[in-house]
């Protein structure tokens, strides 16, 4: 990244991002539609029927659908089924809106406070385990003499019963939210925890609650029906539920009675389900995955092997790596990089963050990400085409003629195999050897890194380490197998300086012993001036500037090379002006 | 020496362990921990991870809870303050966060963040607009930037914008916990001269801690050297990290490699004498370090 002020992507309306971004969205846009229709339906119902509700009239009983102004015809007691679908639409949007409504102001507030005060989550998590070991359905039915059968008074106390969700969600997102810096630096702005409760974390949060907020519409409707279609509740309230109940008693008799309320029930539900996915989609921004044509990494052109061996151990030769942009495009993050480097040697691959050190290392080592696309150019190990080499090529070759040290050492440890197990597994993978053997040569190599007890660390679990000690365990295991070439990608970023400095000691001396060639990524010109024959200068996927160590850093030809040297601190950069007087300050400003 | 604008004195800080096992012991990470900043002054706090120097930022902040000693700020003792005096040291007190990317609210424009603090302090809405223009421009953006999201800008931008945020109430002392260490080298030197430039400008002092000697070197005026809680060395800048007393500063001053493959082989020769005369000294071993302990994390044995 640069700190460049120049003008930036164009500006983002706030806020009003997300929901456009929900309007181009098809799936977000058609069940939003349907489900506002709907409600509208159910909203204009005075002007779309003329019948009330519970108004039965002889006539109509098992009327067909067009029977005089009855356009669904009439149910069992004569009554609009049309009329009733609308009075039902309604119901439902009261049900979810109150249970819901309940559930997200209870869980909501127990949760930001259980979430952010350490001293009162026992309580809060206490009173809600005990509303979740309530029976839920049986609690609504045995309750039926105190609510009167009020479908709105059920949902009250469903939406009570339905808190301790919305209060897990909610104190997890908070508990992961409060330890965000943003929210310590509005503590040290000096904001009352109010604030910072109501605008800094509850914003962080929302996306989730909406989410959830959609299904619990959903379980509302579909209890408020389901305790109707039991013949729990009002029988003057209209609900799906006791219309499918009567339409099933009427089912040889007048089939279609079924339909209707069923029909209807069926696709709010879809709806509201369909919907909140898309809701997660835009607002936790899950990315679609890239179509299976790009997917693959394709060779534009593939340049034949060359046919005597070459001196250079790897040769890289316009490689190119793009990406597929969400609007389609590729956008290229490697452009026509070319390198080489000789059997022994230690080649310094520098750039800043984006300039596409890593990936034309992972190129390299062949574990690109899938959605990668190499479009053209061509890496070559000891002669041999690595591009377009099927994997199992590329399998017999990592570990036994590539090895590869990570950045994070920690996170390249799996937390549930001991160091031995896995170091061990690896060699075995790379090498044919007994499980005896290994685990000799696995504790030979441990003590050659400078592990003062390789049996000890051998037995121990990733996180009984340091991370100094987890960089040499993954070291030892890179080089296990005597690999040729070996790609280290910023292996000591996450270290101290002290451990640094051990860890480059060990990776020289074991590029001397092993006669390894070393391809070095990193962003430190110190550690290229230690470690480095050789250097190559990155910048936005182009290498602008190669050559000896000792030429680069005496006399480095392009400009943007000597703008990284002059912006390392050195030794000389040592700050000399005294602290300004504050009251000479302060006097300046009054005048 | 000018009276200290901040005095942490004989500071003490335990942790308590995670799980409830009756074999979590508290940790203590600070030691005795001692320190000044005069008014206008940088105090580098160098260290490794681990260190505590993190944690002694944060204990200043009234972030972490000190088990004994005393911090003591202009005067007044601030060791143990309750909300509402916290809220009055916000005025004095501000940071700078690490990571400019998890530092600002994703959701605030840039605006709104640095237009809070200033409300909350009563300054009326047009004021804090007019406000926050001129902080804008102090830490170089363009004063469009308000309007826009923290999403649109690059690390560096965005640690300005945290700088802004700092300066917003006026304070008298910034502690910037690593606020470099994220940015890429060129960014790296411009954000450094801002810090430098406001600090000449506005007499601000600030409590720069980061685990990189050249860093710490460019900025600061004095320099205080944390090892395992227990700070090792304090100094002038230039005496500490061209002339360390201390082994431990001597060995983390060797050990940071040089851009100048000819100066850092000499480096590298003098390091591997230095090790040598460590060596033959008992070190403990590390390897038994577990990642509850945090202070034993990232120990260099060999």
């Amino acid at each position: 990244m640069t700190d460049g002020l120049g003008p930036t992507r164009p500006r983002a309306p706030r806020r009003t991002a997300a929901l456009r971004k929900l309007l181009r969205d098809p799936q977000a846009l058609t069940t939003a539609t349907v489900l506002l229709t709907v409600v509208a339906l159910g909203l204009l119902a005075p002007v779309l029927t003329q019948h009330g509700v519970n108004e039965a009239s002889l006539e109509h009983v098992d009327a067909d659908p067009g029977t005089g102004d009855y356009l669904l015809g009439g149910d069992r007691s004569g009554r609009d089924i049309w009329a009733r679908l609308l009075g039902s639409v309604n119901t439902s949007v009261v049900s979810a809106l109150i249970g819901t409504g309940v559930a997200l102001v209870i869980g909501l507030t127990a949760g930001l406070v259980g979430g952010y005060y350490d001293r009162l989550r026992s309580i809060t998590e206490w009173v809600f385990s005990l509303v979740m070991t309530f029976p839920g359905l049986l609690l609504l039915i045995v309750l039926m003499p105190m609510t009167k059968g009020d479908h709105r008074v059920t949902m009250l106390i469903f939406g009570v019963l339905l808190s301790p969700g919305v209060y897990r969600l909610v104190r997890n997102l908070v508990l992961g939210v409060k330890n965000e810096l943003f929210v310590d630096a509005a503590r040290v702005s000096g904001l009352p925890d109010a604030r910072i409760l109501r605008r800094h974390v509850l914003f962080a949060i929302r996306g989730p609650v909406i989410i959830a907020a959609a299904f619990l519409c959903n379980a509302s409707i579909g209890v408020q029906a389901g305790l109707a279609f039991l013949g729990v509740g009002s029988a003057t309230v209209p609900s799906f539920g006791s219309m499918i109940s009567e339409g099933f008693a009427n089912l040889y008799i007048e089939p279609l009675q079924i339909v209707w309320p069923s029909l209807l029930l069926g696709v709010i539900t879809v709806s509201l389900v369909l919907f909140g996915n898309a809701l997660r989609d835009v607002l936790e921004g899950t990315v679609s995955a890239p179509s299976k044509n790009t997917a693959r990494s394709s060779l534009a052109t593939r340049t034949a092997p060359v046919g005597a061996t070459p001196p250079e151990l790897l040769v890289i030769e316009d490689l190119t790596i793009a990406y597929p942009t969400p609007s389609g495009e590729l956008k290229e993050v490697v452009s026509g990089v070319h390198l080489r480097l000789e059997a022994g040697e230690t080649l310094g691959l520098v750039g800043e963050s984006g300039s596409g050190k890593t990936q034309t290392a992972f190129a390299s080592l062949g574990v690109l990400p899938r959605e990668a696309v190499v479009t053209r150019g061509s890496i070559r190990l000891e002669g041999r085409e690595l591009l377009g080499a099927s994997e199992r090529e590329l399998q017999r070759l990592r570990g036994r003629t590539i090895g590869y040290v990570p950045q994070e050492p920690m996170s390249n440890l799996n937390p549930s195999f001991t160091v031995g197990a896995e170091l061990a597994e690896g060699l075995r993978a790379a090498a044919d050897v007994s499980r005896a053997e290994a685990r000799e040569r696995m504790l030979t190599l441990l003590e050659r890194v400078g592990i003062p007890d390789p049996p000890r660390t051998f037995a121990s679990y990733p996180h009984q380490i340091s991370g100094g000690m987890a960089q040499r365990v993954l070291i030892a295991g890179a080089v296990a197998a005597g690999p040729k070439l070996l790609i280290a990608d910023e292996p000591t970023t996450a270290l101290d300086v002290t451990v640094q400095a051990e860890i480059l000691d060990l990776l020289r001396d074991l590029q001397k012993e092993l006669h390894m060639a070393v391809l070095l990524v990193t962003h430190n010109f110190g550690i290229v001036a230690d470690s480095c024959r050789r250097i190559a200068v990155m910048r936005q996927g182009e290498i602008v500037e190669t050559g000896t160590c000792l030429d680069i850093f005496r006399a480095a030809e392009h400009p943007y090379t000597r703008m990284l040297l002059d912006s390392v601190l050195d030794e000389h950069s040592v700050r000399r002006d005294p602290p300004p007087s504050v009251s000479r300050i302060l006097a300046k400003e009054e005048r | 020496m000018t009276v200290p604008l901040l005095e942490v004195e004989d500071l003490r800080l335990t942790y308590r362990s995670r799980g409830r096992s009756l074999r979590a012991r508290p940790v203590e990470v600070l030691h005795e921990v001692s320190l000044t900043v005069a008014e206008g002054e940088t105090l580098g706090l160098v260290g490794e991870s681990g260190s505590g120097k993190t944690t002694i930022g944060r204990a200043v902040l009234g972030l972490a809870r000190p088990s004994a000693g005393s911090i003591t700020w202009d005067g007044q003792d601030i060791t143990h303050a309750g909300r509402r005096e916290r809220r009055a040291l916000a005025r004095d007190i501000q940071v700078v966060f690490q990571d400019p990317y998890s530092s600002l609210n994703p959701a605030l424009t840039i605006g709104d963040t640095l237009a809070e603090p200033l409300t909350v302090q009563g300054v009326g809405a047009r004021e804090a607009r007019r406000k926050v223009g001129a902080l804008l421009d102090r830490v170089g953006l363009p004063a469009d930037a308000s309007q826009r999201l923290p999403r649109e800008f690059s690390g560096g931008q965005r640690q300005r914008v945290a700088i802004a945020r700092a300066l917003a109430p006026e304070p008298r002392l910034i502690v910037c916990d690593e606020p470099v260490s994220a940015l890429d080298l060129s960014t790296q030197a411009r954000v450094l001269d801002l810090f430098i430039d406001i600090q000449r400008r506005t007499g601000v002092a600030y409590l720069f801690i980061s685990h990189d000697l050249a860093v710490v070197r460019h900025i600061s005026h004095r320099v205080a050297v944390l090892h395992r809680g227990e700070v090792v060395e304090t100094g002038p800048a230039p005496a500490v990290t061209s002339a360390p007393r201390h082994p431990y500063t001597r060995r983390l001053v060797l050990a940071s490699p040089v851009a100048d493959p000819v100066e850092q082989e000499k480096r590298r020769a003098a390091r591997g004498r230095l090790t040598v005369s460590v060596e033959t000294s008992p070190t403990p071993d590390s390897t038994g370090a577990t990642a509850v302990q945090k202070t034993d994390f990232h120990r260099g044995t060999r």
